[in-house]
C-alpha cells in the first residue's frame, strides 16, 4: 500500500521566503474587508471566544449565588428584594443559555476552525465563495447584536427556549420577537456558511481526493452544513409567525387569542434540535482526527463513522419532540419521538466504539489535544449514555426539566463540543498561529478541566434525579450539599479555562516557532507551511491515499480479514 | 422550613416503583457499557501509549463482525429500553374508577389544589417574599388523578417522590394518575420556568393513612391544613363571584363601568325589573336564582344579543345561597368585588 505523498509537502521548504498570510497584507482594513477564509476563521475564533468568555462568567456568577439556598448575592437589602434578585438570576441564566447556544457553540468549530481548515483540507486556495464567507461573519456580528441587545435591552427573563405565552405576554412581545430575530440573523449567518462549505466540499477537492479519502473533519462539516441549510429557515417561519401574532392579533401560539403555546414549542424544537447536532457533529469530526493522528493508527471504521454523521443528520430532524414528552402533546406522538430518539443512540455508539477502536494497536502520545481527545471520550460517553434515560418515557417524566437535563446536555455540549473545540484548538493551534504552547502547561489545563467539569456537572445529575428542578434561584436546603459541590467545581473548570487563555497568549507572543506538520499528519492542511501563504499551497496538491495513512502503520501484520 | 429529611428519593408510588425497576435496568446497562468503553480506553492508553518515536502500529482498519455486534447489540437493547418506558408512560394516563379526582390550578405563582365535590380548596396567599407553599393532602393506596390547567403561562406540577410531572397549560387540561404508597410528606415543585418567583412556586403533599383521610373529610385531623371551604366566611361571595367570572360583566358599584350584562347593585331596592318584552318582574331570591342557573329565560330590557352561559349544575347549592344573599345585598353605596383586588390581599 502507498504511504501517503503529497506535493505541497516537500516543496514547503522551498519556498520558505514567501510570506504566511498573517504578514501578506497589513492593516486593520486588510483584516476587516479580508476574503481569505483563514484571516475570516480567525475573526470568528476572536469573536466566539470573547462570548464563550462572557457567557462563562455569567455561569460562575450565578452559580456564586446557588452557593446558598436562599437568594442573597444578587438581591439588594430592600424590600421585595428577594424577588429582585431572583430576576435577576433569571435574566442571568436566560443571558448565559443565549450566547452559549446561538453566538458562541453554534459556530465555534464550523466557523471559526472549519474555516480555516476546511479549504486547507480539501487542498482547496479558499472556500468556493470568499465574499459570501465575509458576509456571513458580518451577519453573525449583526445576529449577535441583535441578540445581546433584546436580551439586555428587553430585560428578557425567559431562558433560552422563549417558551410562550410567558415570553409573549409578561414583558410584551417585542424583547422576545427581537431576541428570535437575533437568533434567526444568527441562522441566516450559519446557512451562508453551510452552504460555502457544501458547495466547496462538492466542487473544490484536490486531485485524487475523493468522497472516501476525505478526512472525517470534513465529512462532518458537510454533514453539519446540510442541517444548517434545511434547519435554520423553520426559525424564519417561527419569527414570522411570532410578527404576525403580534402584528395583526391572529391567534397562533397566545392562548388568549385561541392560540396554542405548545405549538411553539414544536417550532422551536423543529429547529433547536437539529441545531444540537450543527452543535455537536464538528465535534465528531475534531475526534476523529485527534485521536487517529496522536495514536499513529488508521481510523477505524472509516466509512461507518462517516455514515454514522450523515445518517445522524438526517434523522435528528425527526426527533424534536422528545423534549415536549409532558408538555400536553399526545402520548402517541411522544411515544414515535422516543423510538426515533433511541434510533439516533445507535449510529452516535457506532462513533465511540470507534475511536476506542483506532487506539487499539497505536503509538499513544499523550500530547494536549489527545488528552482532550481522551476526555471528550470520557465525557461524552456519559453524555450519551445519560440521554437513554431521558430518551426512554417513562423515566424522563422523572427527568424532565430537572437539573439532571442540565446535566446531560452540559456533559453533550460542554463536555462534548467545547471539549472537542478545546482539542481541536490546541491540535492546529500551531497550524493555525505558527507558534507551540508549553506541553506540561497543556497538561496542566486539561487536568484541571477535567475535574472542574466532572465536579461541576456530576453533581448536577444527583440534583436532577433526587428532585431538583432547573431553573431555580432559590432551593430546600437538602440540595445545598450536591450544589455546592456544583459552584466549587464550576470555579476549578473556569480557572482551567483562564489557565488556557492565558498560556496560549503567552505562546502566541513567545512561543517557539512550529513546524509545518508537528503531529506528523497526514491530510492536506499539514502538508503546507504554518501559518499558511494566503493561497494555502505552493502547488495543487495532489492525493493519491486517505488521510490516516501514517508512515508507523505496520502493514506486515496480518488483520484477519480480506 | 419543610421539615422533610430525604437524602435519596423514597419510592412513594407506584409510577415510582415502575420507575425503579426501569431505572435499575438502565443503570446496569449504562454501567456495563461505560465500563466496557473506559476500561477499554483506559487499558488501550497503558498498553499502547508511546514507548518510543516511530513505535509500529497496528494497520486494522476495520472489522465487519466486530461492527455488526456493537451495532445491533446495542439496538436490541434500546428497543427493549423503548418498549418498556411506553408501557409504564401510558399507565399514567389510565384512570381506574375508584381515582379520586383533583383539580390543580397553577398561576404565577402559586398552587390552588381543590377536591371536586368535596367542597375543599387548598391554596396558599404569596408572602410578602414571593413565595407561596401550598400544602394539600390524599390517602395512602388510592390512585387520584390530577387535572391540571393554568391562569396564565405555562407551569408543571412535579412531585418527585411521585416521580410523575405534567406541564399545566392555559388553553387546555392535561394530568396523570398516580396512587401513593408511603404515609407521609413529599414535596411538590413547579418545573416549567414561570418568571421572577417560579422557584418559589412549591408546596407539600401529605399522605395520609386511611383513618387519617376520613378524619380529615370530617374536619377533625389535627395538624394538617384542612383546606375546608368556609361559606360563612365574609369574603366567601365575593370570591365566588370572582372565581366564577361574573365580575367581568356586571357591575356591583355605581362607579364601576362594567355593562356587559345588567348593573346587580340595588336590586332589593328597586324591587322590580323591566324585561325585554316590557313585562316587569319583582327581584326577589328566586328571580335571582333563576336568572344565575338560566340567565336566558328573562332578558332584562336593553340587553338583547348579551348572552350568559347556564350554571345549573355547575354550581353547588351553597355556593348558590351565598351568591344570590351576597347580590341581594349589594346597594348603590356599596364595594362591590373587582377583579384585580382579590390577589393582592
Amino acid at each position: 500500500m502507498a504511504t501517503t505523498t503529497v506535493e505541497g509537502a516537500t516543496t514547503a521548504h522551498d519556498h520558505s521566503e514567501d510570506v504566511d498570510f498573517y504578514r501578506s497584507s497589513r492593516g486593520i482594513k486588510s483584516w476587516l474587508l479580508t476574503l481569505d477564509h483563514k484571516r475570516i476563521g480567525l475573526m470568528y475564533l476572536a469573536g466566539v471566544l470573547l462570548a464563550f468568555f462572557a457567557a462563562g462568567l455569567i455561569a460562575i456568577i450565578f452559580r456564586a449565588e446557588l452557593l446558598t439556598p436562599q437568594i442573597d448575592l444578587l438581591a439588594p437589602a430592600t424590600e421585595g428584594g428577594a424577588t429582585v434578585g431572583r430576576e435577576l438570576f433569571n435574566k442571568l441564566f436566560t443571558l448565559h443559555g443565549a450566547m452559549m447556544v446561538f453566538v458562541f457553540i453554534i459556530p465555534a468549530i464550523p466557523a471559526a476552525l472549519g474555516n480555516f481548515l476546511l479549504p486547507l483540507m480539501l487542498g482547496a486556495k479558499d472556500v468556493a465563495f470568499p465574499r459570501l464567507n465575509l458576509l456571513s461573519f458580518y451577519v453573525w456580528l449583526v445576529g449577535t447584536s441583535i441578540l445581546v441587545v433584546a436580551v439586555l435591552v428587553g430585560q428578557l427573563d425567559t431562558g433560552w427556549t422563549f417558551y410562550t405565552p410567558y415570553s409573549t405576554s409578561t414583558h410584551g412581545a417585542a424583547p422576545v420577537i427581537l431576541a428570535v430575530t437575533g437568533a434567526f440573523v444568527l441562522g441566516f449567518s450559519s446557512i451562508l456558511t453551510g452552504l460555502n462549505f457544501v458547495v466547496t466540499v462538492h466542487k473544490m477537492r484536490a486531485p485524487g481526493l475523493t468522497w472516501n479519502r476525505m478526512p472525517l473533519m470534513i465529512w462532518a462539516l458537510y454533514s453539519t452544513a446540510v442541517i444548517q441549510i434545511l434547519a435554520t429557515p423553520v426559525l424564519a417561519i417561527t419569527l414570522l409567525l411570532l410578527i404576525f401574532e403580534n402584528t395583526f392579533n391572529v391567534g397562533i401560539f397566545n392562548p388568549a387569542m385561541g392560540g396554542d403555546p405548545v405549538l411553539f414549542q414544536h417550532f422551536f424544537w423543529f429547529y433547536s434540535h437539529p441545531a444540537v447536532y450543527i452543535m455537536i457533529l464538528p465535534g465528531f469530526g475534531v475526534i476523529s482526527e485527534v485521536i487517529a493522528i496522536h495514536s499513529r493508527k488508521h481510523i477505524f471504521g472509516y466509512k461507518a463513522i462517516a455514515l454514522s454523521s450523515v445518517s445522524i443528520a438526517i434523522i435528528s430532524f425527526l426527533v424534536w419532540g422528545h423534549h415536549m414528552f409532558v408538555s400536553g402533546q399526545s402520548e402517541f406522538a411522544s411515544a414515535l419521538f422516543s423510538f426515533l430518539t433511541f434510533a439516533v443512540a445507535v449510529p452516535t455508539a457506532i462513533k465511540v466504539f470507534s475511536w476506542v477502536a483506532t487506539l487499539y494497536g497505536g503509538s499513544i502520545a499523550f500530547t494536549t489535544p489527545m488528552l482532550y481527545g481522551l476526555i471528550f471520550i470520557f465525557t461524552f460517553t456519559i453524555g450519551g449514555l445519560t440521554g437513554l434515560y431521558l430518551g426512554t418515557l417513562s423515566t424522563d417524566v422523572h427527568f424532565h426539566d430537572s437539573y439532571f437535563v442540565v446535566a446531560h446536555f452540559h456533559y453533550v455540549m460542554m463536555g462534548g463540543t467545547v471539549i472537542a473545540f478545546i482539542a481541536g484548538l490546541h491540535h492546529w493551534f500551531p497550524k493555525m498561529f505558527g507558534k507551540m504552547y508549553n506541553e506540561t502547561h497543556g497538561k496542566i489545563g486539561a487536568v484541571l478541566v477535567f475535574i472542574g467539569f466532572n465536579l461541576t456537572f456530576f453533581s448536577q445529575f444527583l440534583l436532577g434525579a433526587n428532585g431538583m428542578p432547573r431553573r431555580y434561584a432559590e432551593y430546600d436546603p437538602h440540595f445545598q450539599p450536591l450544589h455546592v459541590a456544583s459552584s466549587i467545581g464550576s470555579f476549578i473548570l473556569a480557572a482551567g479555562l483562564m489557565w488556557i487563555a492565558i498560556y496560549l497568549v503567552r505562546a502566541l507572543i513567545s512561543g517557539p516557532k512550529a513546524t509545518a506538520n508537528p503531529w506528523g499528519g497526514a491530510s492536506l492542511e499539514w502538508a503546507t507551511t504554518s501559518p499558511p501563504i494566503t493561497h494555502n499551497f505552493h502547488d495543487t496538491p495532489h492525493v493519491d491515499s486517505d488521510p490516516y495513512n501514517f508512515p508507523e502503520i505496520d502493514h506486515s501484520i496480518k488483520t484477519g480479514h480480506h | 422550613m419543610t421539615g422533610l429529611n430525604h437524602t435519596l428519593l423514597a419510592a412513594a408510588s407506584d409510577t415510582a416503583e415502575r420507575y425503579d425497576s426501569l431505572v435499575m435496568f438502565i443503570n446496569i446497562l449504562v454501567v456495563l457499557f461505560f465500563v466496557l468503553v473506559i476500561g477499554a480506553t483506559v487499558y488501550f492508553m497503558f498498553k499502547y501509549r508511546r514507548r518510543h518515536e516511530g513505535q509500529r502500529t497496528s494497520p486494522v482498519k476495520h472489522n465487519f463482525k466486530l461492527e455488526f455486534l456493537w451495532s445491533a447489540v446495542p439496538t436490541v437493547l434500546l428497543i427493549v429500553m423503548f418498549a418498556w418506558g411506553f408501557n409504564d408512560f401510558t399507565a399514567l394516563s389510565q384512570t381506574p374508577s375508584n381515582a379520586l379526582p383533583i383539580r390543580v390550578i397553577g398561576k404565577q405563582w402559586n398552587w390552588t389544589v381543590s377536591y371536586p365535590g368535596l367542597d375543599r380548596e387548598c391554596t396558599a396567599e404569596m408572602t410578602d417574599d414571593g413565595g407561596a407553599e401550598t400544602e394539600f393532602v390524599v390517602p395512602v393506596n388510592r390512585p387520584f388523578t390530577l387535572k391540571l390547567s393554568s391562569e396564565d403561562v405555562l407551569h408543571s406540577f412535579w412531585i418527585p417522590d411521585f416521580k410523575v410531572k405534567k406541564d399545566a397549560l392555559p388553553n387546555r387540561y392535561t394530568g396523570y394518575t398516580v396512587t401513593p404508597t408511603e404515609v407521609g410528606s413529599h414535596r411538590f415543585y413547579c418545573a416549567e420556568y414561570c418568571g421572577a418567583n417560579h422557584s418559589r412556586m412549591a408546596g407539600t403533599v401529605h399522605v395520609l393513612s386511611e383513618a387519617d383521610w376520613q378524619l380529615w373529610l370530617d374536619g377533625k385531623l389535627e395538624g394538617m391544613p384542612n383546606c375546608k371551604v368556609d361559606p360563612s366566611a365574609p369574603d366567601y361571595a365575593p370570591k365566588l363571584f370572582v372565581k366564577y367570572g361574573c365580575a367581568g360583566c356586571h357591575s356591583t358599584t355605581a362607579d364601576q363601568a362594567v355593562l356587559i350584562g345588567p348593573p346587580l347593585y340595588g336590586l332589593d331596592t328597586k324591587g322590580e325589573e323591566t324585561m325585554e318584552d316590557g313585562s316587569k318582574v319583582a327581584t326577589d331570591d328566586n328571580y335571582i336564582r333563576e336568572s344565575i342557573e338560566y340567565a336566558e329565560k328573562k332578558r332584562v330590557a336593553g340587553y338583547a344579543g348579551k348572552n350568559m352561559p347556564v350554571f345549573r349544575g355547575r354550581i353547588s347549592e351553597v355556593e348558590l345561597d351565598a351568591l344570590v344573599n351576597y347580590i341581594k345585598g349589594l346597594d348603590d353605596a356599596d364595594n362591590g368585588p373587582t377583579n384585580d383586588g382579590t390577589d393582592s390581599e
